[in-house]
């Protein structure tokens, strides 16, 4: 525990506190919950690796999930031709159209990959995957795509020091609302 | 027969306000109190061979039942949304907002647009929970129940997906509806409880920058918000027009980001987190980055821009001879109030400023409205709007040399890219028949 960052955190409070009346005036009607209550929501991945889970996974552990889970939908290997978009895909940017989006020319950050299916896959059946067979099929993703080693075991180390091509190809659009 | 002289002037010099039949509003006005007097002095049009009035059907019987939830007239029965995915397969779908068949500012809730990305929940209003945690001093947990006795506000706002209006970005004018062309965006009152109220009660810790929005729908739809935002207009919606959300629209909460775009307005909300850090969901590292004409793409684009589009005339309606006709649409802008709304029918060659329906409200539909004396020969009918910030929509010209243009036309259903603002050009044939054009 940081003493300082503690201080800092108080002062603030103590500020926002004496900042109006309205502090008494709401109704606190919300009930206060422990972290540890929320965890199981508690899905959100940063680009940093803030949140990533315990387990790890490799390419080689990930394709046969995949084969199972997720190429009805995505295409053989992640290629594509499914009702899904290809996850597997080595076109380039060419004009302005999002078609010509994919993981590998487009996708800043790998742990975005982790984080949406983790939330959100497989689309029939979301949050059934285990933190382990989730980084097991982002490797796969990864190394089909050539962006890791076909032998690379992703974590919450490793994972978020994946380096994406398009990372520093985004332009803040309005920074002043930041 | 002075004042017929009189409105021969009038006809002239003050109605005319700009090229090819456009009329000043205040002289239409003027113009029909002379039509009274003049037909109170029996000089009305010539009422021979007219049929005599019977008692219709209707007239003569009792009518229905009245119903305990009213639904339009079955007469109006195409007055509805249009599907992108009726079947619910596996992927998303949206349900677009008949604007060529509405008029005023309120889109009706069942004709809301919807974007859903893993079909609608069914939401239990007594077992959905929302909480606030992170960076924060005290996480709360809040309930439909508990969240009812905030103090409640309420405001117009308009929602508009970021990838509206994407089929312009087509090199050829597609020959669409407003519907198809303009369809996801909408504008309702939205009722519900600050949400700087309830971050109030959290206590934020100054580290705080971004807040996580996360929805209990199956894909679990999360974006990141400025906490910025967060702390001056956005809120917890509970009510919609009055009544409780729709299920498409976020039952039985969502955050609404006024101005923002759609997406970000995350529905079935059931967990804020503030944090340092954006998370780059998905939605913000992929779908809602937009690919500039040099490679490099637009982050955290936010805003819906000024824009505006006629709605009467538009494409697929055909005008039953010359005559006066009252042009009308849409302006709106995530910035604040709609300042004004010019309007031309020659292409772009003169404009004149349209009539904007009272009251026009920040960030919100503003109606407009311009008389037009339809000639019967080719016209291109146009609008451009500005707000308050003095924001002003651009041309189509204007807005394919910042952000380009696809070099095919896209599938109508497709998003090839996003924030597409630019002038909506409507061309009317010598036969009335009503043709989307660039112009």
């Amino acid at each position: 525990m940081s003493t300082p960052k503690r201080a800092i955190f108080a002062t603030s409070l103590l500020l926002a506190m004496t900042v109006g009346a309205s502090w008494a005036e709401t109704p606190h009607l919300g009930k206060p919950i422990d972290e540890a209550a929320i965890a199981n929501w508690d899905i959100s991945i940063l680009p940093d690796g803030t949140g990533l889970p315990k387990g790890s996974g490799t390419p080689a552990q990930g394709a046969p999930i995949f084969a199972e889970k997720c190429a009805a939908c995505h295409g053989d290997n992640g290629k594509g031709g499914g009702a899904a978009a290809a996850l597997v895909d080595d076109r380039q940017i060419n004009g302005i159209s999002a078609s010509n989006k994919t993981i590998k020319n487009f996708w800043p950050y790998a742990t975005t990959i982790f984080d949406f299916v983790r939330r959100a896959m497989p689309f029939q059946m979301p949050r059934t995957l285990t933190d382990d067979e989730v980084y097991a099929l982002t490797a796969y993703i990864l190394a089909e795509n050539k962006l890791i080693g076909a032998n690379d075991v992703m974590n919450a180390e490793t994972l978020p020091k994946v380096k994406m091509p398009n990372r520093d190809n985004f332009i803040i659009r309005f920074p002043d609302r930041i | 027969m002075a004042r017929s002289k009189d409105r021969d002037v009038r006809d002239k010099t003050l109605e005319a306000v700009a090229g090819n039949g456009l009329i000043d509003r205040r002289a239409l006005l003027g113009r029909g109190m002379l039509f009274a007097g003049a037909m109170s002095a029996g000089v009305g049009p010539a009422a021979a061979g007219a049929e005599p009035l019977t008692d219709d059907p209707w007239s003569l019987e009792v009518g229905e039942p009245m119903s305990p939830y009213q639904v339009p007239s079955k007469f109006e029965a195409k007055v509805k949304r249009t599907l992108s995915n009726p079947n619910n397969e596996p992927r998303n779908s949206h349900a677009r907002t008949p604007h060529h068949l509405l008029e005023g500012t309120t889109t009706p809730n069942g004709l809301h647009f919807t974007i859903n990305h893993g079909g609608v929940p069914t939401i239990d209003p007594d077992k959905h929970r929302l909480v606030i945690h992170g960076l924060v001093k005290q996480p709360l947990e809040f309930t439909l129940e508990t969240l009812s006795r905030y103090p409640l506000t309420s405001r117009v706002s308009f929602l508009e997906c970021g990838g509206n209006s994407a089929p312009m970005f087509s090199p050829e004018p597609m020959q669409e509806t407003v519907q198809a062309l303009h369809g996801l965006v909408s504008c309702a009152e939205w009722t519900g409880v600050k949400l700087s109220t309830l971050l109030e009660e959290t206590g934020i810790d100054p580290k705080a920058k971004w807040l996580i929005a996360e929805g209990a729908d199956s894909p679990h739809l999360s974006r990141s918000v400025p906490v910025k935002k967060a702390l001056d207009d956005a809120m917890i919606a509970l009510y919609q027009n009055g009544e409780r959300l729709m299920p498409g629209n976020g039952y039985p909460m969502r955050l609404l980001l006024p101005g923002y775009e759609g997406n970000m307005n995350v529905k079935f909300l059931r967990r804020i987190k503030l944090v340092e850090q954006p998370q780059l969901s998905m939605y913000e590292a992929r779908t809602y980055s937009q690919i500039l004409p040099n490679g490099k793409a637009y982050r955290f684009y936010f805003l819906q821009e000024v824009k505006s589009f006629i709605t009467y005339p538009s494409y697929g309606m055909a005008l039953k001879g010359p005559g006066l006709y009252e042009i009308s649409g849409i302006a709106y802008s995530g910035t604040g109030r709609i300042e004004k709304v010019m309007v031309s029918a020659d292409g772009g060659q003169s404009w004149a400023q349209a009539a904007l329906q009272e009251p026009v409200l920040s960030k919100a539909f503003t109606r407009f409205r311009m008389p037009w004396r339809w000639n019967g020969g080719p016209a291109t009918l146009q609008s451009r709007a500005w707000d308050e910030a003095g924001n002003v929509q651009p041309t189509r010209a204007e807005f394919v040399a910042a952000r380009g243009e696809l070099t095919k036309p896209p599938p109508v259903l497709g998003f090839a890219n996003q924030h597409y603002n630019s002038i909506t050009s409507w061309g009317v044939a010598n036969g009335g028949e009503v043709k989307h054009v660039y112009a």
